[in-house]
Formats: structure tokens, C-alpha cells, sequence
């Protein structure tokens, strides 16, 4: 079973986002980069699924010079192999031929994706790279489950969940609750270092990525959501004192009841 | 037709979900300030839809696409037929909901038509021909205003986002005869816990973090279920087991932004704030006076929550007697 996973790198949830003077992009100084956490679960259902069925593992990046340590990151958990494209600032749908591309030259049986990346919130990328590549693709994946050359997987709705089938090749995408992501160990770690991991450029591929030419998407301004002000505490000589008081301002001041 | 504004329609349990009004309501501002029609299209099992079910929805007019055995989530088939009323109607803009269908959707219908994408837009401003739209990114934590050039152009719009403005009445009704492929997904199974409110629609959220101490969030369930809302959770909640991934509001769950947020047993993590911050308003239940929450909510109680959280819901149930 030959897996690839698309591996993002982002800014950590816990690092502080300032918007940067040219007010089109994130202030990179303090920035602590790790994987994408839907990725993560892709990492680890890839590994899951090699340890059930044999195969490899090829981990699959865009991004600039500092993602290779990302990829490390992968290896050490368990990949076998890493290639990163290495190119900035594309738009979602330059990165998506950028991984097509690359996956013209890459034979698979699964490609498993993030469903979105948590710092352009696009979900885009893997029901993208799929349409390109003209496979089937499940988003938002819980569960799955891999019978001969057929994919079942439980998959989110509104409110519930559905269970499609696929047939291989195919791509899915992870949604949170389909596995818990396991640690690097220190062998893991060590034996990383000598994993193969390959870099290309978009002219590597035959694909040109002028910077700002055919993006169609283009941010013009980054601002900051309204700041929210500190409301009240309401006080009280009791718990139901407080209650009855924080009711009447929700229905008579903030008339949200 | 060509040129035109195409508002797609989403359903849920037969009748049409809150978006697809929010949608058409967005659809007719842009519409009338480019000078063209809005169309609806309606893609409907069989005969699932009635023609009382289409009365009021404002579009100039309605395109019914019926292909048999049609599963919305079967999202190959789903493309193709979207692809299909595109490549025949023209449309300069399309405009769906960023549900967790309509964004899989609209990625593919971008990626297939190299059109431009603005995906979970919370606002959308239009002058002349020069569309800008709003999305959060990071969470929410920072709003990008990206312009979109070429057309189609594709706004999956974010659900509770845009304001349903009253809308009469509609144009024709005209039947779409569409050929397309079964696709290579099949469908096995749905489960749709048909009694809850869909978190990221519901007008009322009522939360519940480490604070709650357990799994037994029954307290919260029943003010929820007073207010007609939806509970969430945070993260500490499900990573501890106690509630489902479906319910996590935060920067890796939900983005939720009702009209009131009602925290029992949160702190306030950044990331936390991310999925919730957009809320009309936002409550605190804490029996931390230091917690962070307190610093973005518009009314916080110290105390305990198990004492606090039932008297809210007594002090409601009171005032609905009246």
C-alpha cells in the first residue's frame, strides 16, 4: 500500500498572530512552526494503515526552506520518505498543481489530506488536489477501513455521519476524532535523520508560479476582528439573586432572550 | 442568464437550510447591484420538493435539477451536476453555504472551473463589478479582505453570517434535465441525531469546558433545550472523553458565532476564544474571578455552575410563564 500524506506547516496555535507592516501578511518573527494538527491525523492514519497492510509511507509538502523540519518531524514518527516542493506564497489552487504535479511522478494507492489548514482555514487543498487528479475523495473522515481495493469510511454531516464507500485510488481528508497521533521516539528521531527527503521547485515540475500572476485569489488587507470589551460582573447577595439579575440584563439590555 | 447570480440551495430534512436564505438574500443585493438576475438552483431528489416549498425564496427564477437517487453527500455526482448548471446557465458569481458539504463542494467547483474562490466569507461588499470579500483566517484571530477576479467567482458564505432580509415571492420555475454519471462513491449508512441543533447554526449556544468536572452535561442540555439552542464543549471537555468531537468549539473544532455564548466551566483559551468570539453576545459562568474568559464576555457570574446554571434556567422558565 503506497501512501502519500500532504503535510502543511503552520504557526502553532499557541503563538501569538500579529499582523506584519505590509498588512498582507503575518508578523513571521516569533513564530513557533509545526505540523498542521489535521495533518497530523493523516500522519498517523498512514502509519496505521502501513502497519495493517505493508507499504510506505511518502510524506508530501509545499512550502518554503523551514518546512523540511516538518517532514523530519514525519519521518521520525514513522514515514519512510519526504519531497518538498519547495515554493511561497502560493495561492490554494498554485499549491494544489504544485502536489498534483509532483503526484503525476509518484505511484499511490492512498493520499490522505488535513481537511483544512488552521492558519488560511481554506479547506481546500485535498478536494482540490483530488479534482485534479480525477480520484475519488471522502472529506472529514472518522473512521475508515480498507477491504481488498475499496475504502469505507465514516465521514461528518450536519449533525451526524455518513458512511460512503470508495473505490483505490482515492484521497480523504481527516477530521478530528479519527485517531490520537502518536509521539517521535528517541530511535524514531534518530532514524529520521537518514530517511531520504528530496527537494524539487515548481520548474522541477514544469508548472510556473510567478509570484502574484494568475492569483486569483488575492488578500488585499489583513485586519484585526473588532476587539471585544470586558463586560460586567454581575454581583449579587446571592447565587439566584445573580441569576435573576444576569436574565433580565439578557433580555432587557441585551435582548438576545 | 449569462452573467447572472447563482444562488445554490442546500436542505435538511426536506426543507431548505437557514443558508440557502442567507444566500439568496446576499444574492439579491448583488444581483440588483450589478443590473442581473439571481436564479436558485434547486437540486432535489424525485419529487421531494413541492412547488409551496419554493414560494418565497425571491430568485427571478428557480432551476429544478431532480436526477434519480441523488445523495448530497455522494459529492462526485453532487460536482458534476453543479458543473453542469454552470457550464449551461454562465453565471458571473455562485453562492452557497460553507456547510460541511457546501465547502468540499465549492473547493472542487474552483479547483474543476479555475475560478476563484472566497471561502467562508462573513462579509461581502460589492461595487459595480469589483467583488471583496471577508474571511476569517487563523482561527478567526486575523479577517482577510480578498478581492476576487475572474468569473465565475465562488462565495461559500459562512452559515449565521449574513442577515436574512424578507424576501416574497419568485420568478419561474424551470425544469433542468441534467445526465450524469452514478460516480464512484457509494452510500452505505447516515446517522443524523435529528433532535439536536446543528452547532455552527444555532442562534444559542450553551458550552460547557474542564469546569463541568464530567461527562454529565445534563444541566446544560436542559438550558439549551429551553432556549432552543445547541451545547458545545472545549476542547479540555473532549480531549478528556467527556463529550463527542462533533460538539468542540475552538481554533481544531467548531466556529460557531450565535447571537448569545454561554460559557459554564471555561477559562478562556485563545483558542478557544477563536471558535466563539464572532457571538453577539457572550455570558461567563466561572468560579474563577481571574479567568481570561471574563475579559471578553459581556456579562460574567463567579461562582459555582452547578449551582448558577440551573438558576438561570429556573429564572427563564419563570419569565416564559408570564
Amino acid at each position: 500500500m503506497e501512501i502519500v500524506v500532504l503535510l502543511k506547516q503552520v504557526p502553532s496555535t499557541e503563538s501569538d498572530i500579529a499582523i506584519a507592516e505590509d498588512r498582507v501578511s503575518i508578523n513571521q518573527d516569533e513564530i513557533k512552526w509545526v505540523i498542521n494538527p489535521y495533518d497530523e491525523f493523516a500522519v498517523e492514519e498512514a502509519l496505521r494503515i502501513k502497519e495493517s497492510h505493508g507499504g510506505s509511507v511518502i510524506i508530501l509538502s509545499v512550502g518554503p526552506e523551514r518546512t523540511v523540519d516538518a517532514i523530519r518531524s514525519a519521518l521520525a514518527l514513522g514515514a519512510d520518505s519526504g519531497l518538498l516542493i519547495k515554493a511561497e506564497n502560493c495561492d490554494g489552487l498554485q499549491t494544489a498543481k504544485l502536489l498534483a504535479a509532483a503526484l503525476k511522478a509518484v505511484p499511490f494507492d492512498l493520499i490522505i489530506a488535513g481537511q483544512r489548514a488552521v492558519d488560511d482555514d481554506q479547506y481546500f487543498t485535498g478536494p482540490a488536489v483530488a479534482e485534479l487528479l480525477k480520484i475519488p475523495i471522502i472529506s472529514m473522515v472518522t473512521k475508515e477501513n480498507i477491504e481488498d481495493r475499496t475504502i469505507r469510511c465514516h465521514r461528518s454531516i450536519e449533525g451526524g455521519t455518513a458512511v460512503l464507500e470508495a473505490p483505490m485510488p482515492m484521497l480523504f481528508t481527516t477530521q478530528r476524532g479519527l485517531n490520537e497521533p502518536r509521539y517521535a521516539s528517541l530511535p524514531g528521531i534518530m532514524k529520521a535523520k537518514k530517511k531520504p527527503l528530496d527537494i524539487k521547485t515548481p520548474r522541477d515540475l514544469n508548472i510556473d508560479i510567478s509570484s502574484g500572476e494568475n492569483t486569483s485569489d488575492k488578500i488585499l488587507a489583513l485586519h484585526l476582528p473588532p476587539a471585544r470589551k470586558a463586560g460586567r460582573i454581575i454581583e449579587g447577595d446571592s447565587a439566584s439573586e445573580k441569576a435573576a439579575e444576569l436574565v433580565r440584563l439578557l433580555n432587557e439590555d441585551a435582548k438576545v432572550l | 442568464m449569462t452573467g447572472d447570480v447563482l444562488a445554490v440551495s442546500e436542505f435538511s430534512q426536506g426543507v431548505f437550510r437557514k443558508v440557502t436564505y442567507e444566500c439568496l438574500s446576499l444574492g439579491r443585493r448583488m444581483a440588483d447591484a450589478q443590473g442581473v438576475d439571481l436564479t436558485l438552483a434547486v437540486i432535489a431528489n424525485g419529487a421531494a420538493l413541492s412547488v409551496e416549498d419554493l414560494k418565497d425564496v425571491g430568485a427571478d427564477r428557480v432551476l429544478m435539477v431532480s436526477p434519480e437517487n441523488f445523495h448530497p453527500v455522494l459529492t462526485d455526482r453532487h460536482t458534476d451536476i453543479l458543473a453542469s448548471i454552470i457550464g449551461k446557465t454562465c453565471p458571473s458569481t455562485i453562492i452557497m453555504g460553507a456547510t460541511v458539504i457546501g465547502k468540499e463542494l465549492a473547493a472542487r467547483l474552483a479547483a474543476r472551473l479555475n475560478a476563484p474562490l472566497g471561502m467562508d466569507c462573513t462579509s461581502v461588499d460589492i461595487r459595480e463589478d469589483i467583488l471583496t470579500a471577508t474571511r476569517p483566517i487563523y482561527g478567526g484571530r486575523v479577517l482577510a479582505d480578498i478581492s476576487l477576479n475572474g468569473s465565475p467567482r465562488i462565495l461559500a458564505i459562512r452559515p449565521n453570517a449574513f442577515a436574512v432580509s424578507a424576501i416574497k415571492g419568485r420568478g419561474e420555475i424551470e425544469k433542468m434535465d441534467i445526465v450524469s454519471d452514478t460516480g464512484s462513491l457509494s452510500f452505505i449508512d447516515k446517522t443524523v441525531e435529528s433532535d439536536k441543533i446543528e452547532l455552527t447554526e444555532a442562534d444559542i449556544v450553551v458550552s460547557g469546558g474542564r469546569g463541568m468536572g464530567g461527562s454529565d452535561y445534563s444541566m446544560l442540555e436542559a438550558l439549551a433545550e429551553l432556549l432552543g439552542g445547541a451545547v458545545g464543549a472545549s476542547r479540555s471537555a473532549v480531549d478528556e472523553g467527556w463529550r463527542p468531537y462533533s460538539e468542540q468549539v475552538g481554533q481544531t473544532g467548531k466556529v460557531v458565532s450565535p447571537n448569545l455564548y454561554i460559557a459554564c466551566g471555561i477559562s478562556g483559551a485563545i483558542q478557544h476564544l477563536a471558535g466563539m468570539s464572532s457571538s453577539r453576545v457572550i455570558v461567563a459562568v466561572n468560579k474563577d474571578p481571574d479567568a481570561p474568559i471574563f475579559s471578553k464576555a459581556d456579562y460574567g457570574i463567579v461562582g459555582n455552575l452547578s449551582e448558577i446554571v440551573p438558576l438561570i434556567a429556573e429564572e427563564i422558565r419563570k419569565r416564559q410563564k408570564e
